[in-house]
């Protein structure tokens, strides 16, 4: 249904998207993964044709962006990262004009509002001027915007942003629903996000593809692993090698000091019997120990892990691009 | 033109329900009913004189000594307020990112830039509009020419119709009101007062330069003549706007 290859998109000299390829069958949800600035906004902006790419192509449903606009806009819902509505207008009416410009009949209209103003649980809001929504209830009406001419394939930049958890778990409900029928691709940077809603995650940085695999796949790959934090006071040349030596303990890094104190991030693996044995080996040292954590893995640490090609969470998926993988994780 | 027609009413609509379109009118309003009084005044007193000195000067037009100096000094209205209805017209959208459903909507480039011109052409008429009723009072007193009088109207709908064509190239350039507004407002003076080179060169320059100008092009509509060059001048200067706000639209997608 999406299918990209090779995309650079380049703004003046800075590379913000490096020749990405991925392809998004049809009815899949597919999570665009990445820190801010990764590259995802403007993917889906070279998707919906806002953008045309520098290098590369991509197509929706067969149409490609640069040549046949018309028919990949037809085809697709976009939310883009602030709701574009005019603050002026009514819910009600905003959604009418959009209806129209999207080009639906204007016997339909009427009813496709409805429809929308139903899925997003706007009912209670059709006459309130957009300017006075809530940053939430202005994401829905750029939701049903998005929906409103029941498009093939939808692209939501970050679509739970600034909503509250009740909000957020309605949104993601509201998009499981539209699996099957409809193709979804939805940048986030939130990892449970993805694990919820999405069946595939594409994970971005810095312009490139580091991974792309089932959440599941993602997560279990992560789950042999576990993150401690240590604060003991000791001197700081001797801790690291002590550490190190402990069984099941993979990494130690000087993360805080000070006065004295210094703070640990140790990478160790999932099995609790490690932080005891820490602890212990911290006691028999002599030093004071102040705290131990396991503190998990954050999408922070995975992107340092799948950036800094650490061969603790080695990431060779066989459904990205090789060039791509080669290039994240080259230094392996 | 169904799609142009859509963004046109969208954007007539946003121009009632924000205060613009209330304080352009009342602003035109008062000024035009200002300068329509005074021109109706000094022709009372003028031909009252004339009638005492015994009529030697022959009968007294309407047309060219209430209507034409009127419709002179409206274009002068027309240079500080068609800024204010184009400076928003796509700089607003860039700013709250609405023109990012505009593009992304199945929508050619033109039907949006014809129709945000649509809707400048209609609130704009509505403005020249209300001049009726004040041009109407003189049927009541005399016998104006009509026919002149809806040339006057013609050329004036084609000098504002130039003016919103390049204010929304103008409107395309920036993000921000303020600048549109005021780059606008720059261009229109210039645009009007360029044939005052002609005052002290006949070269060819100054005969170029009177020719881009867009005042002496109305001088025949004010009073009752249409000549094909004014036209024509009018016409390809709207059509040079349009194709600029174009361009200038896809320039967009390309820089940004």
């Amino acid at each position: 249904m999406i299918k990209v290859e090779g995309l650079t998109k380049r703004y003046g000299s800075t590379e913000a998207v490096k020749n990405i390829s991925f392809e998004v069958d049809k009815g899949e949800i597919v999570g665009f993964l990445g820190p801010n600035g990764a590259g995802k906004t403007t993917t889906m902006r070279v998707l919906t044709c806002f953008l045309p790419p520098t290098e590369g192509a991509a197509s929706i449903a067969g149409f490609d962006v640069l040549s046949e606009t018309l028919e990949v806009k037809r085809r697709i819902g976009y939310l883009p990262e602030t709701p574009p509505l005019y603050s002026e207008m009514s819910v009600c009416d905003y959604l009418e004009f959009v209806a129209r410009l999207k080009g639906i009949n204007s016997v339909d209209v009427a009813s496709r509002v409805d429809t929308v103003i139903d899925r997003c649980n706007l009912g209670d809001f059709r006459q309130k001027l957009n300017g006075q929504l809530s940053k939430g209830y202005r994401q829905r009406v750029g939701l049903a915007q998005a929906l409103i001419h029941d498009p093939e394939v939808l692209v939501l930049d970050e679509p739970t942003a600034g909503l509250d958890p009740k909000q957020i778990i309605e949104v993601r409900q509201l998009i499981s629903n539209l699996s099957g029928d409809h193709t979804v691709i939805l940048s986030t940077h939130i990892l449970p996000e993805v694990s919820t809603t999405c069946g595939r995650v594409i994970i971005i940085n810095e312009g490139r593809i580091e991974a792309s695999d089932t959440p599941e796949n993602l997560t279990a790959r992560l789950q042999g692993h576990d993150s401690i934090w240590l604060e003991l006071d000791g001197p700081t040349d001797q801790v690291e090698s002590k550490l190190a030596v402990v069984p099941g303990v993979e990494q130690v890094t000087l993360a805080d000091e000070r006065s004295g104190r210094s703070a640990w991030q140790v990478q160790a693996d999932k099995d609790p019997s490690v932080r005891t044995a820490l602890a212990k080996a911290v006691i028999d040292a002599g030093w004071g120990l102040f705290e131990v954590r396991s503190v998990g893995l954050s999408l922070e640490d995975i992107f340092l892990k799948l950036t800094d090609s650490d061969p603790l969470l080695d990431y060779d998926s066989d459904e990205t691009d090789d060039s791509e993988v080669d290039e994240g994780t080259s230094s392996k | 033109m169904r799609n142009a027609l859509t963004i046109a009413r969208r954007e007539l609509n946003s121009y009632f329900t924000s205060p613009i379109a209330y304080i352009l009118l009342a602003m035109f309003a008062v000024l035009f009913g200002y300068f329509f009084f005074s021109a109706v005044a000094f022709f009372v007193s003028y031909s009252a004189r004339a009638a005492m000195q015994g009529g030697g000067m022959g009968p007294m037009n309407v047309n060219q000594y209430i209507v034409q100096p009127t419709f002179g000094n409206l274009t002068i209205i027309l240079l500080f307020l068609t800024p204010m209805i184009t400076m928003r017209l796509f700089a607003e959208e860039k700013r709250t990112g609405t023109m990012e459903l505009l593009m992304t909507s199945p929508v050619r480039d033109y039907e949006i830039i014809v129709g945000k011109w649509l809707a400048g052409m209609l609130l704009y008429s509505v403005m020249l509009g209300s001049t009726a009723i004040s041009i109407l009072v003189l049927f009541v007193y005399s016998t104006p020419d009509w026919q002149a009088l809806l040339v006057g109207y013609l050329g004036l709908l084609l000098m504002g119709g130039t003016f919103l064509a390049i204010g929304a190239f103008i409107s395309t350039l920036t993000k921000n009101q303020i600048v549109a507004g005021a780059l606008t407002f720059g261009v229109f003076l210039v645009l009007y007062v360029l044939d005052w080179v002609n005052a002290y060169s006949t070269s060819t320059l100054g005969k170029v330069c009177q020719y881009l100008s867009v005042a002496p092009h109305f001088q025949q509509f004010a009073k009752g003549v249409i000549e094909l060059k004014d036209v024509v001048y009018y016409v390809s200067a709207i059509g040079l706007g349009l194709f600029l706000s174009k361009r200038s639209l896809e320039s967009l997608r390309w820089k940004a």
